[in-house]
């Protein structure tokens, strides 16, 4: 054999086999039972909706790729993919072609490919693009229906999320108003209006499981982020529970689930540090319920991580993990 | 006996740290067999960290076994001896294991392998004056056998002000792949625990633990009897958990000890000196036989390789031949990696001569070698979960990226050891470590360069 055909490179020689790839990919697959739960409960259009905008995302990346003159095969890392499938499960079922196709554009390009493609973004682009929407299109982006469950023979027909009438009742001095009447079994299974892929928690926890057990997220984001939610409008709860949402309603309605597993979670726009991941899910949780109880939004999720992903670089600064050898040898003892 | 097993359950868990697969059971049950006599000896004149040797033999001269062809050249070195009796042939450059040219001496044996006159047996070595232990140490050439080859005579002279009160013998061989430890520890206990004993003895000692993963069951078995014989006092096994960097020399006194060395600070900080389990039993082949360091103990190993084994080989062997003693390549190999597969480091030619710090040689077929392009840092902090060192070496590898070096001065770099965990669990397979590395010496040159 011929010596030189010997192979050099740098330590290690081994390595795990987790990848980009394999990440994005898992978290696309844990997102089937939500995707399929949302398409079960508000039908084709919701296919079509998730459809356009995965495709539309993995076209923009492409484009985005070639412009720049970078490696265009990146594009089956799934990181396109996921946005674009993220993107499609925080719109409203009914949503028009241009709302997915306009987003979808405006999540890579804006979202991730100006700061120089993954890793680079400082902001979740599937949000970045959501939020976009909503301040632009605010009537498109508020057109919720209620449940018509496929084979059901149900017609679509418009209706207020649980959220959205939480805040009606907010806004007309009647308490609750009919957020009252919400079933939270309804709730957990998706029976309830609202977006695609945030109505099921059951079908979104199953998906998150997966990914807990495959390290891909890890509970500190998710754990805290609910635990803030539970406990700050619990304190609100007790106090008049005539007039604010129980936590259990809080943390089953909107996109919370869906948020504080899927998008909060986001490795390249949440903290590094285990300290700092909790100090993020934490802030997440106290802004969602503040926007959802005395903002001008029914819902908060969206907008409390893009305030998270800000502050995300000075959690880093300041937050430092344990570091080997930093006491004056304390133990001192054998 | 009972006494002794109570000592495993003081033991710490170091931070972060890594399971990669271990892969060390083709070797580990392998009795260590000796290579044959090599027809020809490369032995570079620098196997050690510190200055050079400079030659004291010229070419044509004949050499017996043990004689001293390196003569040490500055306070840290070490001398190096022949490994064989015969002609020198050369003394020129040759491929080094560490992938430059290094001045080197080339002996063509004899085929008789006669001793030279070296120094006398001696039964009573426990009783000698510590200052002749150390000579004799220095003298025999030996040096760390764990891999960084650091000259162990330097070792047992710390700086005024230093009082070293414990010894701890590293058995970890966290490596995956390597069981040459291993097979020592079961093999030799006598030979190891006595070498530690000479230790405990030159520096005035009592304490001295011998810390060995817990999946060398028979090594640790065979080292607790070894350690309950006679008069060897003081001495205890200690069962560590198995996990990747377990053998890093402060992840081992923190396991132990439950003590941190502080950063930037060296084991002697808090009075504890480290050695190797082979090199232990080199110090006590040297001071019981006046045998000098001329082979040791290595595993050839891998799925390229026929024939793995575990065998002890002369210093200055090619590995090309100690490959063919091996049954040869199974299939095309792709690397052929001196040292382990976490910090060893992968080899252009076969002609590279097994030295002092050379562990094992690992092959590993072509076909089993992924080629994968690095990507950008997505920030999901598993390099900070497993940093044994408590780093953040993403952000620290950003800033070498960017040229920003005197920036990452506030994420210690200089803490880091270099043991390749963030670069195993890297999902964008970055080379984070070779990264460091470069802004650890842009740093230092600017350093000397300023002072």
């Amino acid at each position: 054999m011929e010596e030189n055909e010997l192979i050099v490179s740098p330590w290690p020689h081994i390595r795990s086999e987790v990848s980009v790839s394999k990440i994005m990919w898992s978290v696309v697959f844990a997102l089937i039972p939500a995707t399929f739960a949302g398409i079960y409960i508000f039908g084709y259009k919701a296919l079509e909706v998730v459809l356009l905008c995965t495709s539309t995302a993995l076209i923009s990346e492409a484009l985005a790729l070639k412009v720049m003159g970078k490696d265009i095969t990146i594009i089956s890392d799934g990181s396109a993919v996921l946005t674009g499938l993220l993107l499609g499960l925080n719109l409203p079922p009914g949503s028009p072609w241009w709302i997915s196709v306009t987003g979808s554009v405006v999540a890579i390009a804006i979202g991730k490919q100006v700061y120089g493609g993954l890793g680079f973004n400082p902001f979740n682009p599937a949000l970045v693009a959501r939020v976009f929407l909503l301040i632009s299109f605010p009537v498109e982006m508020t057109r919720w229906e209620l449940p018509h469950p496929i084979l059901s023979g149900v017609d679509a027909v418009s209706g207020a999320t649980p959220l959205g009438a939480l805040q009606m009742g907010r806004l007309t001095g009647k308490g609750l108003g009919d957020a009252a009447n919400l079933n939270l079994m309804d709730a957990f299974i998706g029976n309830i209006g609202g977006s695609i892929g945030e109505i099921s928690a059951a079908a979104l926890l199953l998906g998150a499981i997966y990914l807990l057990y495959k390290g891909y997220i890890t509970w500190h984001i998710p754990v805290s982020m609910i635990a803030a939610v539970f406990i700050f409008s619990g304190i609100f709860w007790v106090i008049d529970p005539a007039r604010y949402a129980s936590p259990s309603f809080h943390i089953l309605t909107g996109g919370l689930i869906l948020g504080a597993f899927y998008m909060a979670t986001d490795m390249v726009t949440s903290p590094i540090t285990t300290k700092g991941q909790l100090m993020f899910g934490i802030g997440c949780g106290l802004l969602t319920i503040i926007i959802r109880m005395w903002g001008g939004y029914p819902e908060g999720v969206s907008f409390s991580i893009l305030l998270m992903n800000a502050l995300t670089p000075l959690i880093d600064k300041y937050v430092r993990p344990s570091h080997f050898g930093a006491k004056k040898d304390a133990a001192g003892t054998i | 006996m009972v006494g002794l097993d109570n000592a495993d359950k003081k033991v710490t868990d170091f931070l972060g740290g890594i399971h990669p697969p271990y892969e060390k059971r083709d070797t580990e049950g392998l009795r260590i067999e000796k290579a044959p006599l090599p027809e020809r000896v490369i032995v570079p004149l620098s196997q050690h960290i510190g200055s050079p040797c400079s030659p004291v033999v010229k070419v044509g001269d004949h050499v017996r076994k043990g004689d001293k062809i390196g003569e040490t050249s500055g306070v840290v070195s070490s001398p190096v001896h022949a490994s064989v009796s015969g002609r020198v042939t050369a003394i020129a450059p040759f491929p080094h294991p560490n992938g430059r040219d290094v001045l080197s001496i080339v002996i063509e044996s004899d085929g008789k392998d006669e001793w030279g006159d070296g120094p006398p047996e001696r039964k009573d070595y426990l009783r000698l004056d510590p200052g002749l232990l150390k000579e004799i140490i220095l003298e025999a050439g030996i040096v760390g056998l764990g891999g960084a080859a650091f000259p162990t005579y330097v070792k047992l002279n710390p700086p005024k002000g230093k009082k070293i009160d414990t010894i701890i013998l590293n058995g970890a061989e966290c490596e995956p792949y390597l069981t040459a430890d291993h097979r020592i520890m079961a093999e030799r206990p006598h030979e190891v625990v006595e070498g530690l004993r000479i230790l405990m003895k030159i520096l005035g000692v009592d304490k001295g633990y011998i810390g060995v993963e817990e999946n060398k069951p028979d090594a640790i078995l065979n080292l607790k009897k070894a350690a309950s014989n006679g008069s060897a006092t003081g001495v205890q096994v200690k069962k560590l958990p198995a996990k990747y960097p377990q053998g890093g020399e402060k992840q081992l006194i923190k396991a132990i000890l439950n003590r941190e060395v502080p950063s930037g600070g060296l084991p002697m900080d808090l009075g504890v000196l480290v050695q190797n389990v082979g090199t232990a039993m080199m110090v006590y082949r040297a001071a019981r036989f006046g045998r000098p360091l001329i082979e040791r103990v290595i595993t050839i190993t891998g799925k390229g390789i026929k024939r793995p084994r575990n065998l002890e080989v002369r210093i200055g062997t090619r590995i090309s031949e100690v490959i063919k003693e091996c049954g040869g390549f199974s299939g095309v190999p792709g690397k052929v990696i001196i040292g382990g597969p976490m910090m060893g480091m992968a080899q252009y030619t076969l002609d590279v001569p097994v030295v002092k710090g050379t562990t094992g040689i690992i092959v590993l077929p072509k076909d089993s070698i992924v080629f994968e392009e690095d990507r950008a840092c997505i920030r999901c902090g598993m390099c900070v979960k497993v940093c044994p060192m408590g780093l953040i070496p993403n952000m620290i590898s950003i800033y070498s990226e960017l040229k920003q070096f005197d920036d990452a001065v506030q994420y210690r770099p200089f803490d880091c050891i270099e043991c390749g965990c963030c670069a195993y669990v890297c999902p964008s397979k970055r080379p984070l470590v070779q990264l460091i590395r470069h802004l650890k010496s842009e740093l230092s040159t600017k350093r000397s360069m300023a002072g």
